[in-house]
């Protein structure tokens, strides 16, 4: 039997700024990034350098789970179903690419002067399953 | 930097060319530009070629070796959609800082039916983010641009729309676009959804196309026209930091800077302006250009297409070649086909859709990602 075989599925994250913990999934996943030691800015994942200030140290930082939708679009293009895609601030934190679930669709020519601002929870969900059969999962967002 | 002439310009009509490959529809372009100046490829000191999807295979070269191998130096440049605008401006410098006399930039792109621009699809299907979490093809962040317009100023998905309706009817007169046809406004509301607000008639389609300019010192240029036109400025940036870019691409501050630069180079304002050429890839794009290039006060762009300003005919024509959204965008060639548009309406060479007493043009490019570029040619 060869090593390969013998190693246990893992949990891979859909973008690397998605934390898996070493004891996921007693503790969930979570997005995290860096803050610059210089300027505060804030970016997801790990950073070489600071793109505001060029600074090199940083502070891991785990995001909240919480934001606000600050822009969107309902995406026909290349899916099956039309989808909500978002631009959600992270409380205290930086901007994230969201879908975003407690949206209608079919609603947003009335609707969406209300959707400006829609408080919402990201979630974890597993979404697909990689060539060497481990799970890959991702941050979604659905309305609070 | 010296003054700089555009002597020569042409393009073909875009389209799709399934029968020709890219290095013919950019020679019959610039055999073309090289006819309209006045010379032949020997006057010629450098080749720029933009082109993209071809970036890794010597287009320029092979653009030499079908009209003639002179051994002259060839650069290839990929600048995403400003890939012929960032050709034209090194030809530009190349003659600007006294290097050469006489510069060629030629566009080029075949994109074949690909699909809608920058639609999406393909990749490892487990690590497939679109959909997943948000959207990053263009039509999602292009609609996300105009939703952004919405929520600071309340624009209106109609009054997106109405730039679909102007540059369409713009089209009509315009026998090198991808497609001349009218869209009322109603049948571009009605159109399929894309990416909200954006519906079919308001995204721009691919397609194949080649343009070319001959540019020259104006020492060199006495010897060829008596009536050039005149780079004023040629500005390229990048985009600087901003909170929410790279997660939203941001095609404003961008374009804002090189509008400052390009302006104060010129030693010209917008007010100053006959016309200008935008980059309207997506309807929602052109209202927010016009505010960042100072065509209106920010939060006025409604108003400003509302009103028809932006029509030939009316105060500032924009996109009187029926822009991206009609005229099509081959990506290498579209920025090189902007200053062609406006060097024939300079000259009084462009028909029907020629705005009247036209002396000073603008044109806008983005490369997502991003790239701006601003060329103000005039009289």
């Amino acid at each position: 039997m060869t090593q390969e075989a013998t190693e246990e599925k893992q949990t891979k994250p859909l973008l690397p700024f998605i934390k898996v913990p070493d004891n996921y999934p007693d503790e969930e996943a979570y997005i995290w990034g860096s803050k610059c030691s210089d300027c505060g800015s804030q970016f997801l994942g790990e950073r070489l350098a600071c793109g505001k200030c060029g600074g090199q140290t940083f502070e891991e930082v785990r995001f909240s789970d919480e934001g606000e939708v600050y822009v969107f679009s309902v995406v026909h293009q290349g899916v099956e179903e039309p989808f909500v895609g978002a631009i959600v601030d992270l409380k205290d934190g930086p901007s994230v690419r969201a879908t975003i679930s407690g949206l209608d669709p079919a609603k947003v020519d009335a609707g969406y002067r209300d959707w400006f601002g829609t408080k919402v929870k990201m979630y974890i969900e597993k979404v697909a399953t990689d060539r060497e059969g481990n799970d890959v999962i991702a941050a979604k967002f659905k309305v609070v | 930097m010296r003054d700089v002439a555009v002597v020569g310009v042409n393009m073909i009509k875009f389209g799709r060319y399934p029968d020709k490959d890219v290095v013919r529809l950019a020679s019959e372009a610039t055999i073309g530009a090289l006819k309209d100046a006045g010379c032949t490829i020997n006057d010629v000191e450098i080749l720029v070629s933009g082109n993209l999807y071809q970036s890794n295979a010597m287009v320029g070269q092979r653009i030499m070796k079908e009209i003639g191998a002179t051994g002259i130096p060839v650069i290839n440049v990929a600048n995403a959609c400003a890939t012929g605008s960032t050709a034209f401006r090194d030809a530009w410098m190349s003659v600007a800082s006294g290097a050469y006399d006489v510069a060629l930039a030629v566009g080029s792109e075949q994109m074949g039916k690909m699909g809608l621009l920058g639609g999406g699809g393909g990749g490892d299907r487990a690590y497939r983010t679109e959909g997943v979490m948000g959207t990053g093809i263009m039509p999602g962040v292009f609609g996300q641009a105009g939703v952004e317009h919405m929520r600071k100023y309340g624009t209106t998905q109609e009054q997106f729309a109405k730039v679909a309706v102007k540059n369409h009817h713009h089209s009509m007169g315009n026998p090198y676009a991808q497609y001349q046809k009218e869209t009322p406004l109603e049948d571009v509301l009605n159109a399929r959804p894309v990416a909200w607000p954006n519906t079919l008639f308001m995204c721009c389609p691919t397609g194949d196309g080649g343009a070319a300019a001959v540019l020259m010192s104006a020492e060199k240029a006495k010897q060829y026209t008596t009536n050039p036109a005149w780079v004023a400025a040629s500005v390229l940036t990048s985009d600087p930091y901003q909170e929410r870019n790279p997660t939203m691409t941001d095609i404003n501050t961008v374009t804002r800077i090189a509008a400052k630069e390009a302006y104060e180079t010129a030693g010209l304002g917008p007010e100053d302006l006959s016309q200008v050429e935008l980059h309207d890839c997506f309807a929602t794009a052109e209202l927010l250009h016009y505010e960042n290039l100072g065509l209106c006060g920010d939060g006025e762009a409604g108003q400003l297409i509302d009103e028809g300003a932006t029509a030939i005919g009316g105060r500032i024509p924009v996109n009187a070649s029926g822009g991206l959204l009609s005229k099509g965008h081959p990506l290498g060639a579209t920025g090189v086909a902007n200053i062609v548009e406006l060097v024939w309406h300079l000259r009084g060479e462009a028909g029907d859709r020629q705005v009247e007493n036209s002396k000073v043009g603008l044109a806008h490019v983005i490369g997502l990602g991003s790239a701006c570029t601003i060329n103000i040619i005039k009289k």
